[in-house]
């Protein structure tokens, strides 16, 4: 029966991550009538929100060599009509003489701009939002059919260093950080939609712009904590056979076993890569939006990507683009991390006896140690013998 | 409990102080206006 419950949990989670939200292709249009320009069919298609395709107008954009001679009658307007120079500014055709420099100025029109929009306002609210719920739905629920993992036998009464101070200020630096950029990430995202209705806009104003600043500049307290728990862990974090007899034994969760470690066990060491590889990820592309256009890095990934996998990814962005992408990007990694992280603060807390007091005051029971960690118990106790410390 | 406390503080501290710190190397991400190399969207 608990099985069951939890496969079918699974489901109604996974059923959230269909793509049934991408738009119908619309049907190929006969445009003859028109001269090959818009014909009440494309409008139609556009408002039943079908996926147009567009190039009849974007490469519609007329040709300065027909143009006609200035002493000619109506000439000249260099050998495009009105509307197709419309059409070049807003499919970016043009190169337009500015007073105002730099690489984004010389967008008038930004036509991909509404897809992202709706990209972000959408599904990304729609699935991302549904997908914390959904975690924290499977977690109440795995509460209820496995309980908490309690220290078999009860605490042994003594304690054994588990993390020194620096190792925990380095872990609540990055966690602190980390749960301040969360909310306000999702405040930015979600509180549009959400917040608006319920506090108005004025009390949202003051919120999304508090919020703005927190997640702007508490992001280097994260990239610092992100760089001092790698280097005081990854020695500890290399994955070794042990990892693999750890994961088949499933960390002895369902089993109620204790599969041997050493200080970190496979999920740990999961936990440990998920954060520190898409934690470089979402700071790379957080540096990319705190400073807009000076970190443009799509293109340069886009083409990198092709050349391994053969895909036909975009290696052409304009700068605007690329920050649409880094805010993409952002926003999935940074779910994906939420995921990940509620996961571990479940297990950490009130999943488990005895864990918090790991990273709460850096000693944890000696038989809590053993049943989790017992070839670390091993290496500290040799230590120790040997005058050593942990 | 004291390293929790104290990492929540210094992750303030930071944040405070990260515009003016950036600001020393011209940095700022809280710049307005335009530059000759870039257009703030805010």
């Amino acid at each position: 029966m608990n099985f069951k419950a939890v496969t079918a949990a699974f489901l109604l989670v996974a059923s959230l991550f269909n793509t049934s939200w991408a738009n119908e292709a619309a049907p190929v249009v006969d445009r003859s009538s028109t001269g090959g320009a818009q014909t009440l069919q494309d409008i139609m298609a556009r408002q039943a929100q079908l996926d147009v395709d567009e190039r009849f107008r974007s490469e519609n954009i007329g040709d300065p060599s027909r143009a006609k001679a200035i002493t000619d009658q109506l000439g000249t307007n260099g050998g495009t009509s009105d509307s197709e120079v419309y059409r070049a500014i807003r499919y970016n055709e043009i190169e337009p003489t500015l007073q105002q420099r730099g690489p984004a100025a010389a967008v008038l029109i930004q036509d991909a701009g509404m897809p992202w929009y709706k990209l972000r306002e959408g599904p990304m609210i729609t699935y991302g939002g549904g997908a914390l719920l959904g975690i924290i739905g499977l977690l109440i629920l795995f509460y209820f059919v496995r309980g908490r993992i309690m220290i078999d036998g009860g605490p042994a009464g003594t304690t054994i260093e588990r993390f020194k101070a620096i190792e925990r200020f380095g872990h609540w630096l990055l966690a602190g950080s980390f749960i301040a950029l969360g909310v306000t990430g999702l405040l930015v995202l979600m509180g549009r939609k959400f917040l608006i209705p319920v506090i108005g806009p004025e009390a949202f104003a003051t919120l999304a712009a508090g919020s703005k600043f927190i997640h702007n500049n508490i992001a280097w307290a994260f990239m610092i904590g992100l760089v001092m728990t790698f280097f005081m862990w990854v020695a500890h974090n290399i994955p070794n056979k042990l990892d693999i007899k750890w994961l088949l034994a499933g960390g002895g969760i369902f089993t109620k076993s204790h599969p041997s470690a050493k200080k970190f066990n496979a999920g740990q060491k999961i936990i440990f890569w998920t954060v520190m590889i898409m934690g470089f990820s979402v700071s790379l592309s957080g540096l990319s939006l705190l400073f807009p256009f000076e970190l443009p890095m799509f293109a340069k990934t886009f083409a990198l990507i092709n050349s391994v996998a053969g895909t036909d990814l975009p290696t052409v962005l304009l700068p605007h683009e690329e920050m649409q992408y880094a805010n993409i990007w952002h926003s999935i990694v940074a779910f994906v991390m939420m995921l990940a992280i509620i996961a571990h603060i479940y297990i950490g807390s009130v999943g488990m006896e005895g864990a918090f007091d790991a990273m709460g005051n850096g000693q944890v029971d000696l038989e809590w140690a053993r049943q989790h960690h017992d070839l670390w118990v091993a290496e500290v106790e040799a230590k120790q013998g040997k005058g050593g410390s942990s | 409990m004291k390293a929790m406390l104290c990492a929540f503080a210094v992750a303030l501290v930071i944040a405070f102080a990260a515009p003016s710190v950036l600001n020393e190397f011209g940095w700022s991400a809280a710049e307005r206006g335009s530059s000759a190399t870039s257009v703030r969207l805010n």
